[in-house]
């Protein structure tokens, strides 16, 4: 047993490799919620995909997608078969993707911080961090995530990443894993 | 009248529109109750109270659909503004909450201009995204991005503030800077209201006004002050004051909003509101001494 979970292990590093200097491609989803999921269910198999945006062509609005090495579509697709998540399309990458924002700020309160991804803020009470404002945001999941997450400590309250459907509820999540890291 | 379009975070709220009304601190569309947290509601609240304290029996119009992220409702709600808005008088026009969507963007904004006389276009939150991504910012009279957003409408390439590219972001501090690259771009409308320490009000490229009183740095984390502001500029701007004066008396009036609250990081946005009254007040007595003494 300890064997078999020895070569998983190697496999997927080799994979990650591969996905360094392999062509790229982009699996395109219908919704943003489905690329939350299948970029959730990807790494937790150890696949190297990365979230970003979609090049300005199959651009729609509100949009995710999932780039991964090219040369292994045909697994990541049967992965995600797996877990009933279709991508509507896969498209070789051309030209440099948009990378999802990566800075965080914090600002202390004293008995409260304040963590903001992108365009989202999630403030805490530091005592016992329960989630006391969201704020920011435009998409229509941010009141519907606020109306669920405020209240509840940052280890009851549900994640955006289950929740959210949009570029601000991911947002959100990465504000919400920061607050983890922090607290 | 004053239109208001934005969503709900409720699934099962279907679309609806009507004058919205304040009932015993809820708010009420068509007989439907809604809870007023963040979000539209809050903008809607907003809107109503200033209305009311303004006198004059100004309506506020809402045009709401449920949606919780999905985008359908959002959809429905597009395809219901194209289809109707040109029947349909508005002094100002805001565009809230709502799934950005370039095409149904567009369809909307050929609705706007179809319509018999032209209303003061006002767009925050997803609506504004969707502006900016179309590429049609200059056709607003006003978007009120905090500071992350305007960092995204000065990013030409951003087509969500998710996607801001990290040396904009670092600007943070430059807020002059951020709005002459937005303007620079074509990615601005005729007038912004930064929300952030100092407020930046705009005219064309140019920074007309600053406010930064009262000052309350919890503000920021309070999820709703930007839809508060966002509905007092919705009434003050259909009042008989110009364009830059109904901003900077916005922002005032949030500020001394929150100054009546006396706001902390937990503050919820429904106390912020009930203090609107008391804030036009002030606001409204400073601008009249200002006017008589020059």
């Amino acid at each position: 047993m300890i064997g078999f979970f020895k070569k998983n292990k190697e496999k997927h590093e080799i994979r990650k490799d591969q996905g360094a200097s392999a062509d790229r491609g982009i699996l395109v989803f219908e919704h943003t919620s489905d690329v939350i999921q299948a970029e959730n269910a990807l790494k937790k198999s150890g696949w190297s995909v990365r979230v970003m945006g979609p090049p300005p062509e199959i651009r729609t609005g509100c949009d995710l997608v999932i780039e991964f090495p090219l040369i292994e579509e045909l697994n990541i697709r049967r992965e995600l078969k797996q877990v009933r998540i279709e991508p509507l399309s896969v498209v070789p990458v051309t030209a440099p993707l948009l990378e999802p924002v990566d800075l965080f700020h914090s600002k202390d309160f004293g008995d409260f911080l304040m963590v903001r991804a992108a365009n989202m803020k999630i403030t805490v009470a530091k005592e016992d961090l329960t989630i006391v404002n969201i704020s920011g945001g435009g998409c229509p999941d941010v009141p519907y995530l606020a109306q669920e997450m405020v209240g509840k400590t940052l280890a009851d309250a549900p994640r955006p990443r289950d929740l959210g459907h949009t570029l601000c509820g991911y947002a959100l999540e990465l504000a919400c894993e920061e607050l983890r890291r922090k607290c | 009248m004053l239109g208001i379009v934005g969503t709900v975070p409720d699934l099962q709220f279907p679309l609806c529109h009507g004058p919205a009304r304040l009932i015993d601190g809820r708010l009420n569309i068509g007989g439907r109750d809604i809870p007023i947290n963040r979000g539209t509601p809050a903008l809607l609240a907003a809107a109503l109270k200033a209305a009311e304290w303004m006198g004059g029996g100004e309506e506020v119009y809402a045009f709401l659909v449920g949606d919780i992220g999905v985008g359908e409702g959002s959809r429905k709600l597009y395809a219901f503004l194209a289809s109707h808005l040109p029947e349909l008088e508005f002094e100002a026009l805001t565009f809230h909450y709502i799934q950005p969507d370039v095409d149904w963007h567009v369809k909307v904004l050929f609705a706007v201009e179809s319509m018999r006389q032209r209303p003061i276009l006002i767009a925050d939150a997803g609506f504004m995204y969707a502006a900016k991504m179309s590429g049609q910012a200059a056709s607003y009279d006003f978007f009120t991005p905090d500071v992350g957003e305007l960092a995204f409408l000065a990013d030409e390439l951003a087509p969500h503030p998710f996607y801001t590219r990290g040396f904009i972001l670092h600007q943070n501090n430059k807020v002059p800077d951020l709005i002459r690259r937005a303007y620079q771009h074509d990615n601005a409308p005729a007038h912004l209201v930064v929300k952030g320490q100092p407020d930046y009000i705009t005219c064309g490229n140019q920074v007309v006004a600053t406010v930064d009183q009262p000052s309350f740095a919890a503000m920021e984390a309070i999820g709703g002050t930007g839809d508060t502001l966002t509905g007092l500029l919705t009434v003050l701007c259909a009042a008989a004051f110009s364009r830059t004066d109904a901003a900077v008396l916005a922002a005032k009036a949030n500020r001394w909003a929150g100054y009546y609250a006396d706001p902390g990081p937990a503050t919820q946005v429904i106390e912020l509101i009930e203090t609107i009254p008391q804030a036009l007040a002030k606001v409204m007595e400073q601008y009249q001494k200002e006017k008589t003494h020059g």
